[in-house]
């Protein structure tokens, strides 16, 4: 800013005179700069759109840099403009100068600006839809998991549940890299909402309606899909895993989890089958048939338990179910802290067999 | 009484028909899309009766905001083209509603054209 310019146009008589800004103290430009390498650091790993891990996540990421190169340059803009005008030149302007500063910086620059983003953010939309090639997966939000079946038949629609059938997991879904996967979402009670920011998304899954999601992941590899509308209590910690692999590698991954359990028996089983966990869970290959909570057939297989919150390990799998309610708070499995802790234990070393 | 005696009067009313011009076309836009595309069946099937409907009712919309608006300009010209609102009599009134007319028309005309454009871009329910 030019100096003398600005004693000349200094501050009128009876204003306050101008101080200053005290310098910053090096201790809080520390923290400052570790304060934003903390926010860079968020915008990588497993869960960060900013990875370019699927083809619409790219698209987004694309968009949003043009969009945050646009709005500093604008920003700065205004800014400039703001200190020429109250700083570098006080003096009145003409109404012509003004009215023409407004008809094109106010009315002309954001029309096109706007017609143009909203031109290519209408055109990319469809694409995202497009024709799947790959497998058709089914999820289906619960209270507070995801259920998942591979190789589904069906369409979207209304008034309708998600298509039975297909092979049965939960918490993880492994796709074909390279490939076009379309995701059935649905719900049986609430609406949830699926997104897996690395690759793409979102979409809502609602009750009475199937929805279509295609994705088409373009780097091998783990990523987290999380629950993006409020469900309830345990919202926060309703989560998945996403593993993208080979598409031979995808192919043997679903055709090892249409088998029957490893083990259909021993004290782990037997305790199983004795507190009643059967009511609830699916091991196929026994008489444990039950529905209301995820398939149990091959959660030894599986990188996490209890929809994506706690490393799939022994410990963690007798703290889950001994202390239920505490480790995942409003969950809807019934805490087993009365079994005794062998018992437990058993379980725990059986369901780990189950790869 | 202001001015040409063939001006009109303006009022709350002419002021504020180009922003409800808009979200009556928003409104129907939207429900007509939102019915259309509601059974969720037949992502690919192309909804061209949809896309000539909001097409067509755009036309009527666009229109009728630039009747709107040409008024404006000829009645705000008539009485001395200012934007300066500084005084407290009729004539000045009717220029600051006529002035602020024309900024609605403009503005409502940019926002009906912008929420039927992706019925112009989007050929089916995805
Ligand atoms: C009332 C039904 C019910 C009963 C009975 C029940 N569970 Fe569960 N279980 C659930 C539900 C629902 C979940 C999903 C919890 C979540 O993550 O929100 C679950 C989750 C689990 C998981 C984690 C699965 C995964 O993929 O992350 C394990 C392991 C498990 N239960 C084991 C057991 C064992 C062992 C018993 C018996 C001691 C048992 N459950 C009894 C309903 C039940
Ligand atoms: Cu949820």
């Amino acid at each position: 800013m030019p100096q003398g310019r600005l004693r000349r146009n200094g501050p009128a008589a009876g204003s306050p005179p101008r101080h200053h800004a005290p310098r910053r103290s090096p201790v809080l430009r520390a923290f400052s700069l570790a304060g934003l390498l903390a926010l860079l650091s968020a915008c990588t790993g497993p869960q960060s759109t900013l990875t370019g891990a699927g083809s619409e996540a790219a698209q987004v990421e694309t968009l949003f840099w043009v969009m945050l190169v646009g709005a500093v340059l604008i920003w700065v803009f205004t800014i400039g403009l703001s200190i020429y005008a109250t700083r570098v030149h006080p003096e009145r302007h003409s109404e012509k100068t003004g009215t023409r500063l407004i008809l094109w910086g106010g009315v002309a620059f954001p029309v096109v600006v706007l017609t143009a983003l909203l031109v290519y953010g209408l055109k990319l939309m469809p694409e995202f839809r497009a024709e799947a090639n790959g497998p058709t997966i089914a999820v289906s939000g619960e209270r507070f998991w995801f259920r998942v079946a591979y190789g589904v038949e069906g369409e979207p629609g209304v008034v309708k549940s998600l298509p039975p059938g297909g092979v049965e997991s939960a918490n993880e879904i492994w796709l074909p890299v390279g490939v076009r996967s379309a995701i059935l979402l649905g719900s049986p009670d609430v609406v949830h909402s699926f997104w897996v920011p690395s690759i793409a998304g979102k979409m809502d899954m609602i009750p009475g309606r199937v929805n279509r999601l295609v994705i088409e992941p373009v780097k091998e590899g783990v990523y987290n899909g999380v629950c993006t509308e409020f469900c309830g209590d345990a919202h926060g910690q309703m989560g998945f895993r996403v593993v993208v692999v080979s598409p031979g590698d995808y192919e043997a991954y679903v055709a090892a989890q249409s088998q029957p359990a490893a083990v259909t028996s021993g004290p782990g089983f037997e305790a199983f089958m004795e507190n009643g966990c059967d009511a609830c869970h699916a091991v196929r290959g026994t008489e444990a048939d039950g529905s209301v909570g995820p398939d149990l057939t091959h959660l030894g297989s599986r990188l996490t338990i209890a929809a994506g919150i706690l490393d799939n390990t022994p410990e963690n799998l007798v703290r889950f179910i001994s202390a239920t309610e505490h480790v995942k708070q409003g969950v809807e499995m019934p805490a087993y802290g009365m079994v005794p802790n062998e018992e437990i234990a058993a379980i725990a070393a059986w369901l780990e067999q189950l790869k | 009484m202001f001015g040409s005696s063939r001006q009109t009067a303006d009022n709350l009313w002419t002021l504020i028909a180009p922003p409800t011009i808009w979200a009556f076309h928003f409104v129907i836009c939207y429900v007509v899309a939102a019915v259309r595309c509601a059974p969720n069946t037949g992502p690919f099937e192309a909804i061209l009766a949809t896309r000539w409907f909001i097409l067509a009712f755009t036309l009527v919309c666009l229109l009728a905001i630039a009747l709107i608006f040409r008024r404006s300009v000829v009645e705000w010209r008539g009485h001395g083209s200012g934007t300066v609102n500084d005084e407290d009599n009729p004539t000045a009134r009717e220029r600051f509603l006529e002035f602020s007319t024309i900024l609605l028309a403009g503005l409502s005309f940019l926002a009906v054209v912008f929420t039927a454009l992706p019925a112009a871009f989007i050929t089916d329910c995805r």
